[in-house]
């Protein structure tokens, strides 16, 4: 048999990590947490191949901070962490948000509050997520449901953060960190790949954070590329002063959300099935997307008019979209490994025109499709 | 007035700057300044790291790669930036609080690794900039607004901490001594490996108004008198250096270097190259 050289066998955490060495990666910092610590292992044997560094820290903020600083440095980098390290590194990604830099961090959601249940898939993590960080900022986060999603997500989850110099996240989870399915590779020399956009002016003329009128995004110089620049996490003023001119704290913050939100079709993802006339219709994302889809096929067979709708970016929400595909729809169902968050958004999407009933799982276990299927039927 | 080769150093558009009349940190500002200009250091490839209170503004005042990060941190910030580029020159200024309460854990993980980054720790026995409380390096008895009845928390010795921690250059000097202080720095920007320079500053503004040290001219004087030479330190006993602040190199040691050990024990052996 003719050997694909395209075609792997690996886990979620595993094709997450070659996702991000495809999309260019060329630095990681981190430090071991289950379930994430495969991302990390795969870093530390591939980078140094490639030239790459790969940096196990004293701890998560470390690990946090080094990717940063690599970043400031020209580099793009990763960290990968699990529930108690994505708290410990909510700071510094606030830092990354102010002063604009790319970075990916990868959280593979276990149960929690705390240390929780470290084996256990849950999807607690999606509101810090989304607000983790003090102060407002623009989130980006992409949750895969499928192995290869893992490996395409990631690429894109770089591409994006180039694209718009700030932190993306991907929000894994334990099932889809752990699982072994089929990944069509790509070949990273025909891959679409997105680079911060360097200065067009002398060193002279570089005004740090004065922003493209086109897309809101300022163009980046390296430490070391000839410009010699200021990096803060305080809010300052487009020549990346410290600044406490009102207006411009107004501008300043304004444009960290802006410069996502003008682009926001061009960032949301979802994916659909069976929504048509469907009067009964599920929300579900990351692994529980999986049991979702077969409990809307069942449903369907059973005659029963169910849709099926995965947002693939939590953030931003694909609340237009979902308004759009479940229009007609009188009962939404958004089953979740938590005790109802993202139930939250698909209400502020609906604002009270459907009916939104959260179902919710804690005990550690995914949804089996079986699970979801009654929950159709109470409401069909 | 500092030289026209310092001020090209000097963003003067940051100016003026946050810092109290009289205070310290501006003389570690110019030793560091005259330390580069010294070496002939490029401001283009040349970084000045800091994390959070008054020493860390420093990174915004001098006219190079600067980054201004987050408290207690700024070494693990440093750490990523000299791995992707370890061609360029990267000095890490620091306070006491910032380098031994909150940074505690970063700062002796960099003295492990020996990696190439000069750190100064302006250490001025009290976090100032929020108004004067106690540190990791207030001495016994003295007082801050979170030690009204005095402190009794034992201090740290933050070059005994470095040397312990594996630093491979470790020095301590006193703004009273600016011309030992840019010699310490010079010497810690040219050894390959992780630099410490201790320089012991003032805050009169908070903690000398509340330990008789109210006036700048106080603390340069409780400098100048308490100072004592490693050599001749090393003449005394425990009980004569009780609350003297010993000045020298102490630690000058050749190790291997962790941008070179990670390129020849890691980046050559994945790709097959080397023995």
């Amino acid at each position: 048999m003719a050997e694909a050289k395209n075609v792997a066998f690996w886990q979620g955490n595993t094709a997450m990590a070659h996702g991000a060495l495809a999309a260019g990666c060329n630095f990681f910092g981190g430090y071991p947490i289950t379930p994430s610590t495969e991302i990390a292992e795969v870093m530390a044997e591939e980078l140094p191949k490639k030239g790459g560094h790969f940096m196990q820290m004293e701890d998560e903020i470390g690990g946090i901070a080094a990717a940063i600083g690599a970043s400031i440095a020209g580099a793009k980098a990763l960290t990968a962490t699990s529930g108690p390290g994505f708290s410990l590194k909510q700071e510094n990604l606030g830092l990354a948000y102010i002063a604009e830099i790319p970075i990916v961090v990868v959280d593979v959601m276990r149960g929690g509050p705390s240390t929780g249940t470290p084996t256990k898939i849950s999807q607690g993590d999606v509101m810090q997520a989304r607000w983790g960080t003090h102060g407002d900022h623009a989130t980006i986060c992409y949750s895969p449901s499928s192995v290869q999603e893992c490996y395409d997500l990631a690429i894109k989850a770089f591409n994006n953060a180039e694209r718009f110099r700030q932190p993306v996240l991907i929000l894994g989870d334990e099932v889809v960190g752990h699982m072994r399915e089929k990944v069509v590779t790509q070949d990273p020399a025909k891959l679409k790949l997105v680079n911060r956009v360097k200065p067009s002016v002398k060193p002279e003329e570089f005004t740090p954070y004065k922003p493209n009128p086109a897309t809101g995004v300022p163009e980046m110089a390296a430490f070391g590329d000839g410009y010699s620049w200021h990096v803060t996490g305080l809010t300052t003023n487009e020549w990346g002063f410290p600044t406490n001119d009102n207006a411009e704290i107004e501008k300043k913050n304004l444009r960290l959300l802006s410069k996502v939100d003008r682009a926001r079709d061009e960032i949301v993802e979802f994916e659909a099935e069976s929504m048509e006339g469907a009067s009964v219709v599920i929300v579900a994302y990351g692994s529980v997307g999986r049991s979702a889809l077969r409990a809307v096929r069942d449903a369907r067979k059973e005659g029963i008019a169910a849709g099926f709708f995965r947002p693939i970016t939590l953030w931003p929400f694909p609340d237009k979209e979902l308004l759009k595909a479940a229009q007609g729809a009188k009962t939404i169902i958004v089953p979740e490994l938590n005790c109802g968050q993202m139930v939250l958004e698909v209400e502020r999407a609906f604002k009270g025109h459907s009916d939104v009933q959260p179902l919710n799982l804690v005990n550690g276990e995914l949804f089996k499709p079986s699970e979801i299927l009654k929950k159709i039927k109470e409401v069909a | 007035m500092p030289s026209p080769e310092v001020m090209k150093w000097v963003r003067t558009r940051f100016m003026p700057h946050i810092w109290c009349p009289g205070c310290g940190h501006g003389v570690i500002m110019h030793s560091l300044i005259r330390a580069l200009v010294s070496l002939d250091a490029d401001p283009k490839s040349t970084v000045v790291a800091s994390g959070i209170g008054c020493s860390s503004r420093m990174a915004g005042y001098i006219n190079a790669c600067t980054l201004h990060s987050t408290h207690g941190r700024s070494l693990a910030f440093a750490t990523g930036i000299k791995m992707h580029k370890p061609e360029l020159t990267v000095v890490n200024v620091m306070g006491d609080g910032d380098c031994t309460a909150i940074g505690g854990n970063h700062f002796i993980h960099a003295c492990r690794r020996n990696i190439d980054i000069t750190a100064i720790v302006m250490n001025n026995n009290i976090y100032g900039m929020t108004g004067g409380q106690a540190s990791p390096t207030t001495p016994f008895g003295a007082f801050a607004t979170t030690t009204p009845y005095g402190a009794i928390d034992p201090t740290f010795d933050i070059c005994k901490l470095a040397e312990g921690a594996g630093a491979s250059y470790v020095a301590r000097t006193t703004i009273a001594n600016p011309r030992q202080a840019e010699q310490f720095i010079a010497n810690g920007i040219k050894n390959k490996g992780f630099s410490v320079i201790e320089i012991v500053t003032h805050c009169h503004t908070q903690f000398g108004r509340k330990n008789n040290r109210r006036l700048p001219i106080e603390n340069y004087k409780f400098f100048r008198e308490n100072s004592i030479p490693l050599a001749v330190a090393k003449e005394k006993t425990p009980e004569e250096l009780a609350g003297k602040i010993i000045c020298g190199e102490f630690v000058t040691r050749d190790k291997p270097e962790y941008t070179a050990q990670y390129q020849k024990f890691v980046i050559d052996k994945a790709q097959g190259k080397g023995e």
